[in-house]
């Protein structure tokens, strides 16, 4: 078989805690988004579309729905004879078995699959961002510079800088001096994206090493990358400037979403030369009612609308019933919004059904306080849900 | 119970010729995401059918380009699965069919190499919801060589389908060319369920037994020498053979026991190829109402009634009214469209009025810009 230039190996691992009931019973890549994705859909279609064939998937939490919906990867082209997607959970081996202890140490207990592919470079990845960028181009800069890895950044408000990895680079040569996780202080505006390519063999050998030191907490960000660049490894940024959004957290998620709308959304999908992929079910077109009135919305199949749907994102199938009405929401797949029940500022997670006459958030609801109802939960007719407040999810209460 | 379908592709192209210069009737866009062929392959394996060949005469590239391997109706089968069988050019000057008898025998090769007990052949002027099992098992139990699939039918006016007459046990005892008949008939859809050594007897004996057509010399001459049963068809049930007729089906599903009926019969299963277009868009301006929306579309303007397929435009103040637009039409500025049939891509400049009637839409050609 021809070898890899670069396999991915995707970080799927994590539970989302700031996504509430959102992520009682799926990782945080799985959770829906923009009426017909999940996040998930984003790395796995960036990679299809900058050539990279080979993907490792890393779950641990909660992996039934991810799994499932990653499958084969035929919907993103990853149904290769020789590479494609794969998901690695943690395993029992001779020596024992342990669970993934960080981000580090996930990559360490698979470095069986990359001695497999034994690929030239490899693309590290999280799974809570959406963004469209082909990874291609950094493969290319990583290369020019001989770099041992590469770092992406982006620029952040200087506000939130204290949110993210922050690094100081040269400006001329892109070299990075320091590398800060979520500093008091932040000194720059530079945030790694959490999106890095090693060379294979210094990864593997930063890793073997990670293991060994029982005082690393095992994680890229707190404990690879600072070792290395103090080091004196050859380390580079590559600039990104596109569109890029953390949606580790509820406003967040709900931000992204509200981001697809207007006439020129920030992300734009409809962009034939790179798509993005996502598991689609046989779904017939969407019905929008003589009753039905929408407004500044996007939904994808299936929707069937007799109400009034406002500033929002509908999920496919999702059913509003005449007289109901939704503004600056989220509904996700499968749920049904019966007759009269009015929402401002909610999220409904998939196959939920909202009751008659429900008020779910109101008019003092904002982007901090939605109102979030977990997947597949039935609401009482006249149920309320105040602001901010959150309905887990059915056997997780 | 082993089961092989054969699709007839072309065969009734001539009846919506409108919409079938550039592609066969199997290939003709249905319903704001299908082709016509979707409905039949669906069904076909909705019945546990695995295998299925795909006849095809002309025009088929977009057919080709729309099945592809199969999969996405779960026909990409290491065993069996989708087969595209274009015509077969062995012997000079007998390349095309000219009737579904010769069709079958073009494709004797792939009944031979099948090892199914009975062959399902249908065509793709009908949209329903069949369970092609229940057919067979109905076959296998009255002995039969061959089953018929029949819908009762108001006939008058020119209706060239066969009728058919059965009766107590369900065998059919005559067959009737239909033009002019009268009255609610059981009509025959041209769906049968066939044994497989029996189909490949008539077609190897086909000169000594001067069989040509298949409902003339098959059927109805057939009649009393084999067992030919008849099994009724009831629910969700459109016959595409004008364009009137595909109009008035495609506007049908605007009515939601329709759509029920038709889409979601048994969960929602019918298959057809995935695009990954982005989800659809309603902006402040547009004003939507009883319409079928397709992922992909960005409404500005004003849509009442109408069916819009995948990628369709309509600007600011645009008007579209009981219309069905294919794929990647744009409607520009100020234009107002009623009972108009786009075809892919035609594009609608700022301020052109179009209007067809319900009986006879205004049908615009594949790429054309007015």
């Amino acid at each position: 078989m021809k070898k890899k230039k670069c396999i991915a190996m995707l970080l799927a691992g994590g539970q989302g805690t700031r996504l509430y009931a959102l992520t009682s019973s799926v990782a945080k890549p799985a959770v829906s988004f923009g009426a017909k994705y999940r996040i998930i859909d984003f790395p796995l279609s960036n990679c299809t579309n900058s050539g990279i064939d080979t993907v490792g998937v890393l779950t641990q939490y909660q992996p039934l729905i991810l799994n499932e919906y990653v499958g084969n990867g035929e919907p993103w082209d990853l149904d290769r004879t020789y590479g494609g997607v794969h998901t690695l959970p943690p395993y029992q081996a001779k020596t024992g078995g342990e669970w993934y202890k960080g981000t580090a140490n996930a990559i360490y207990q698979n470095l069986h699959f990359l001695d497999e592919y034994d690929s030239e470079h490899v693309l590290i990845l999280s799974g809570d961002h959406i963004y469209k960028m082909d990874y291609s181009k950094m493969l290319q800069e990583h290369i020019a510079h001989k770099a041992d890895c590469t770092i992406a950044v982006i620029d952040v408000p200087i506000a939130e800088a204290s949110r993210f990895g922050i690094l100081d680079f040269d400006a001329r040569s892109h070299r990075i001096k320091s590398f800060e996780e979520k500093p008091k202080q932040p000194k720059s505006n530079h945030a790694s994206m959490g999106i890095y390519i090693f060379k294979k063999d210094v990864l593997v050998k930063e890793l073997i090493a990670d293991e060994n030191d029982p005082a690393s907490s095992n994680d890229f960000g707190k404990n690879i990358i600072p070792k290395m660049i103090g080091a004196g490894c050859g380390m580079y940024a590559y600039l990104f400037d596109g569109y890029w959004k953390d949606v580790g957290t509820v406003t967040s998620l709900w931000e992204a979403n509200m981001d697809m709308l207007g006439e020129n959304p920030l992300i734009n999908l409809n962009d034939t030369a790179f798509k993005i992929y996502s598991r689609n079910l046989a779904l017939p077109p969407s019905y929008i009612g003589t009753s039905g009135k929408v407004v500044n919305s996007i939904m994808t199949a299936g929707c069937e609308i007799y109400g009034k749907v406002v500033n929002s994102v509908l999920g496919e199938g999702v059913v509003v019933e005449k007289g109901a009405e939704i503004y600056d929401s989220v509904i996700m797949r499968g749920t049904r919004i019966r007759k009269d029940t009015v929402i401002r500022y909610g999220m409904v997670d998939e196959n939920c059904d909202i009751g008659n006459g429900c008020i779910i958030g109101d008019e003092t609801s904002d982007k901090y306080k939605i109102a979030l109802v977990g997947r597949g939960n039935t609401l009482e007719p006249g149920s309320v849900v105040a602001p901010g407040q959150i309905i887990e999810q059915e056997g997780n209460k | 119970m082993k089961v092989v379908g054969v699709v007839f592709s072309n065969i009734h192209d001539r009846g919506v010729r409108e919409l079938t210069v550039n592609r066969t009737l199997a290939s003709v866009p249905f319903g704001g995401r299908y082709r016509l062929i979707d409905f039949v392959l669906s069904n076909m394996v909705n019945s546990g059918i695995t295998k299925v060949g795909v006849i095809t005469k002309q025009n088929y590239q977009s057919l080709m380009d729309h099945v592809g391997s199969g999969k996405y109706w779960d026909l990409s089968r290491k065993n069996g699965g989708l087969m595209v069988l274009p015509p077969f050019g062995a012997a000079a000057g007998s390349t095309l069919y000219s009737s579904r008898f010769e069709a079958l025998c073009n494709i004797v090769q792939f009944l031979r190499r099948s090892d199914e007990d009975y062959v399902v052949l249908s065509d793709c002027d009908i949209i329903c919801n069949i369970d092609f099992s229940d057919v067979v098992q109905k076959h296998i139990d009255n002995h039969c060589d061959i089953t018929l699939v029949y819908r009762r039918q108001e006939y008058g006016g020119g209706y060239d389908r066969i009728a058919v007459e059965t009766d107590k046990s369900g065998r059919v005892t005559s067959m009737t060319p239909a033009d002019k008949l009268t009255g609610e008939r059981k009509m025959n859809t041209n769906m049968y369920v066939i044994n497989r050594e029996f189909l490949l007897k008539l077609i190897e004996n086909a000169a000594e037994l001067n069989l040509k057509s298949f409902s003339h010399d098959v059927l109805m001459r057939g009649v009393k020498e084999y067992r030919i049963y008849g099994y009724e068809h009831k629910g969700y049930f459109a016959l595409i053979d004008s364009v009137a007729s595909y109009y008035k089906y495609s506007l049908e599903l605007l009515d939601k026991e329709k759509r029920d009926e038709l889409f979601y019969n048994n969960g929602a299963s019918i298959y057809t190829k995935v695009r990954d277009s982005a989800p659809m868009r309603i902006e402040d301006t547009a004003r939507v109402s009883d319409s079928l929306i397709a992922d992909g579309c960005v409404i500005e303007g004003d849509v009442t009634g109408s069916i819009l397929f995948r990628g369709v435009r309509v600007s600011k103040g645009a008007v579209v009214k009981n219309s069905i637009l294919f794929q990647n039409t744009t409607i520009c500025t100020g234009s107002r469209l009623n009972c108009v049939i786009a075809d892919k891509g035609v594009k609608i400049l700022e301020g052109r009025e179009l209007s067809g009637h319900p009986t006879h839409p205004y049908t615009i050609a594949k790429n054309t810009v007015i």
